[in-house]
């Protein structure tokens, strides 16, 4: 993990008098300037160029935004940035790389546990949390605490073989 | 310098895992809101808070003083832009005449867009839209079908529905007239007759419809948008801004979920062209999910089905006449009313389908358009019939299995559907299965057990296809479709390593953008047969082109070889009896000092057997457990075996069916769009309200490919898998919710409160 500190222009408030907040973000440290209405689902795909984490809904009520603060899953979109200076954000690209993937990507790509990709950095992202969380010690388990993330294209069946794959690798298999 | 082979090549029925599962797995695939742009700007828009009647007053002081905020946008100061229907109508639009945003003080429809606030950031407009006062004199609006019903109309000679096709209406050899089959009907053996409806259903795809636009200083136009179409999104705009098609340029390489609705352009690509046009600046808007309630839904439909069978089952007389949804502007209309008359034998059949225009935009195609409406409410009637008669529905629909299309007479190039039946059955244990409902339980729940069978055509479309070797040796295969996560890529990328013996990674499969060769929308399962055979055209090209230039090198060992005595194999071409006579392709193009490359177009006209019906087919099996004393209604298990001819990718293919069938599960039990008809306006205009299966809702899905070798449907024998997932499938869900409790529900979907 670095510590560099970047001061980016980009991410100051307009009128330069913002709330001050430092994030680390996939291990890099921002000292950043924000509006306080800036939700930290906005702050990583406009400001920071971090794409990744998918906007479907601003609500709370798809998923796509989960992102993992302090290791924990949090749906970004409900997140107002400025609320959480000194944390440390994990968003999909920082879980890994296309030359060096996270098991759960790995996961995703064998069990084809998804179509369009979209609620994808959302689905993998709360995997990694649900596993951390370890309270999912079966399949219903495993398909009840991901209810939060929704999968139009319907690939619940093969994200559940995907994270289950995962959870043997690291020997928290499902006794289902 | 050759390229050394780091990557096996694949075949066409390899379960290849997605090209693009990399990128869409570490969050690198760009869908349309996720490109950087220099000096972007944004747009939010306002929606109207009326259903219909006209805007009296604008008041934007408050939003344009607001700190950031950059334009406000209204059909007041909208620049002009060319006003014809024609150029508004996109390449798939239904008769009429098209919306045209900010257009006028008309409000047609609710949550219309009646202004764009274009800020600095996103917050800022997002806040200022907020502050944009706008006044209006509301009309009248109708809203409810059943208040519409009275008004509907035959959209017959619209060129999206032809009843004069079907049999009912052709010179009537069997006598087959509305009062002879009401006739058969009354004297038939059994019959049912009922009312079926279905709710309007929205898309929903995940990601927001989204448009960004850059104006070049050279006056034309760079957009990324969510689009099933770049090249329709292209040549809307360039109509509708006078500009020449290739003044506009729409990448769109990345698509969050289609399902017909991303066919046609959405109000935020015309709003972020003109607000750009406006401003000088790149604009990007972005719809609420809320707004994605405020465009094309699939239509509820009102169904009036009435079957009548003999003692043995044999259906006798089928009367189906339907009247759905459509907007005052334009007829939207679905192929819904023949579909039961097509898969069973009957010789008497009466078909009717009428349109009703309501205050709301147009309907549109959502995944099986027509046949998934059709199919899940008139195979409810059939396993109604079948307890009518005293037999078990999968039996009744033996009975009446039919091996050519029963309107137009003509024999399939393939179908196995009789397969499917007997596969899907054998693996769900359906001998096991007790007639009587309410016969099956599991400690305090109902089991029920149902199936039902689903159709959809294997249509194909011109595309062209172009194939270029480039100078690094890699193999470029590109047309201006989408992949809408089909796994478009996935299979182009086998098909060319199949055909040009080329490794995976070294095939470039390119789609989403309009300068790419000449493609239509992607849907309607189209694109793997289109696109699959017209890039075998290509390759077959492109072998040829490459063996001449081969021939052409000094001392080439190739130099006598004809087309037929070599073979492309390890990134090689080489003699096939004296394989150490070979020429490496990479070497190959580094001595043209440029690539080689070709275009062909695959159409309509290379299919044999023009004058046959094709078609693919499922047959699920669904189990359900009701809890009665909580209405609570789970699908615990599915089996569909699925008759598609053949399958170009196992685990994409796999895929493909599940999210038919998961959205099938949605149909029966969740989904539902509720108007309040006194507002006009849909209530439950969000993810939490309008419910989409979650995780919790969906168990395991068992998904057979039975076997269809198909020679005729066209030369590699793909029939294309999108659309037949659903199909069916919620009709098989009612079915085991009727066997469980005992409960017929004609309406769509089940819930709660309609089975309690
Ligand atoms: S975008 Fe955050 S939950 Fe949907
Ligand atoms: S993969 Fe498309 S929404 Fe999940």
């Amino acid at each position: 993990m670095t510590t560099d500190t970047m001061v980016d222009d980009r991410v100051h408030a307009p009128d330069g008098d913002g709330v001050p907040v430092t994030l680390t973000i996939n291990g890099e440290r921002h000292a950043l300037h924000l509006d306080p209405w800036v939700t930290l689902l906005d702050l990583l795909r406009e400001r920071l160029e971090l794409p990744g984490t998918k906007k479907g809904c601003d609500h709370g009520q798809c998923g796509a935004c989960t992102v993992l603060i302090d290791g924990k899953r949090m749906n970004s979109c409900l997140v107002l940035a400025v609320t959480r200076d000194g944390a440390e954000v994990t968003t999909i690209e920082g879980l890994g790389t296309p030359d060096h993937l996270h098991p759960l990507q790995q996961a995703f790509i064998d069990h084809d546990a998804f179509q369009c990709g979209y609620c994808t950095p959302g689905q993998i992202c709360s995997a990694a949390g649900l596993i951390g969380e370890g309270k999912a010690t079966s399949r219903e388990e495993i398909r009840e605490l991901m209810s939060g993330n929704i999968c139009r294209c319907g690939a619940y069946t093969n994200i559940a073989d995907a994270i289950e794959d995962v959870m043997a690798q690291q020997g928290k298999a499902a006794h289902a | 310098m050759a390229t050394a082979l780091s990557s096996p090549t694949s075949r066409i029925g390899d379960p290849l895992s997605r090209v693009d599962g990399r990128l869409k797995t570490t969050g690198l695939a760009n869908y349309a809101a996720d490109f950087p742009v220099e000096g972007l700007t944004y747009g939010v828009v306002v929606s109207a808070a009326i259903t219909k009647g006209r805007i009296t007053a604008i008041d934007a002081t408050a939003a344009r003083a607001a700190p950031g905020v950059i334009e406000i946008v209204t059909h007041e100061n909208r620049p002009d832009v060319v006003d014809k229907d024609k150029v508004w109508q996109d390449m798939v639009a239904p008769k009429g005449s098209p919306f045209r945003p900010l257009g006028d003080a008309e409000i047609r429809f609710a949550q219309q867009p009646v202004a764009l606030v274009v800020a600095d950031t996103f917050e800022a407009a997002r806040h200022a839209a907020t502050l944009v006062d706008i006044r209006y004199e509301a009309a009248s609006h109708v809203t409810d079908l059943t208040e519409a019903e009275a008004g509907a109309y035959n959209p017959k000679g619209d060129g999206t529905y032809s009843p004069e096709k079907s049999r009912s209406d052709l010179a009537n050899p069997l006598g087959n007239t509305k009062a002879h089959v009401e006739k058969v009907y009354q004297e038939a053996a059994h019959r049912v007759s009922g009312r079926y409806t279905l709710a309007p259903e929205h898309h929903n795809p995940m990601e927001l419809f989204a448009s960004t636009a850059i104006w070049k200083p050279d006056g034309s136009l760079f957009i990324h948008d969510k689009t099933q179409g770049a090249q329709n999104s292209a040549t809307y705009l360039a109509g509708i801004f006078g500009l020449k098609p290739e003044q506009v340029h729409v990448v769109a390489p990345f698509m969050g979920g289609g399902f017909g609705v991303g066919l046609r352009p959405q109000y935020q690509l015309f709003l972020a062209a003109i607000a750009a046009k406006m401003i000088e600046r790149p604009v990007k808007v972005v719809m609420t999910r809320q707004q994605m309630f405020s465009h094309q839904y699939r239509p509820n439909v009102i169904y009036d089905i009435a079957i009548a069978a003999d003692q043995a089952g044999r259906l006798q007389a089928i009367r189906s006449d339907c009247v759905g949804a459509t907007s005052r502007f334009e007829t939207f209309a679905e192929n819904i009313v023949d579909w039961c008359a097509r898969g069973y034998r009957c010789d008497n059949i009466a078909l009717d389908y009428r349109v009703a225009p309501v205050d709301t935009y147009t309907p549109g195609s959502m995944r099986a358009p027509g046949a998934a409406t059709a199919l899940n409410l008139f195979e409810i009637a059939m396993d109604e019939l079948a307890y009518e008669v005293g037999i078990d529905p999968l039996e009744l629909r033996l009975v009446n299995y039919t091996s050519k299309d029963e309107i137009s007479g003509q024999p399939f190039t393939s179908k196995a559907l009789d397969k499917a039946y007997a596969e899907g059955a054998e693996r769900f244990g359906w001998s096991k299965r007790v007639h009587a409902p309410r016969a099956m339980t599991d400690g305090r729940e109902l089991v029920g057990w149902g199936m039902a069978t689903g159709v959809w055509e294997t249509l194909f479309q011109a595309h062209a296809v172009r194939a270029r070797l480039r100078p690094d040796g890699v193999l470029e295969v590109a047309t201006a479709s989408a992949d809408i996560g089909t796994g478009t890529y996935t299979i182009m990328t086998q098909i060319a390593s199949e055909e040009m013996g080329m490794p995976v990674d070294r095939i470039d499969a390119q789609l989403g953008d309009s300068t790419l060769p000449k493609a239509p929308v992607e849907g309607g399962s189209w694109g793997a047969a289109s696109i699959g055979n017209a890039l075998v055209l290509a390759c077959t090209a492109l072998k040829a082109k490459l063996l001449k230039a081969a021939r052409k090198i000094d001392d080439s060992p190739l130099a006598n070889a004809a087309i037929e005595q070599v073979e492309f194999v390890g990134g090689q071409i080489r003699v096939k009896n004296d394989p150490a006579r070979a020429i490496d392709l990479t070497d190959l193009v580094t001595t043209e000092g440029g690539p080689i490359e070709v275009e062909e177009t695959g159409s309509p006209k290379m299919l044999e057997a023009a004058k046959k019906a094709r078609n693919t087919h499922q047959a699920v099996f669904v189990e359900v457990k009701v809890d009665e004393q909580l209405g609570q209604i789970r699908v615990t298990r599915v089996v569909t075996a699925v008759a598609a001819g053949r399958i170009i990718n196992p685990k994409t293919a796999r895929s493909q069916i599940l999210g038919g069938v998961v959205m099938g599960i949605g149909m029966a039990l969740h989904e539902e769009t509720m108007m309040d008809h006194r507002l006009g306006r849909f209530m439950n205009h969000n993810l939490a309200e309008y419910h989409v299966p979650a995780h919790a809702d969906i168990a395991d899905i068992d998904v057979i490919f039975v076997d269809e070798p198909d020679h005729e449907v066209n030369p590699l024998g793909i029939k294309g898998l999108g659309e037949i997932g659903i199909v069916g499938t919620a009709a098989a869900v009612a079915n085991a919710i009727f066997h469980a409790t005992g409960v017929r529900v004609r309406d769509l979907p089940i819930t709660s409160d309609r089975l309690l």
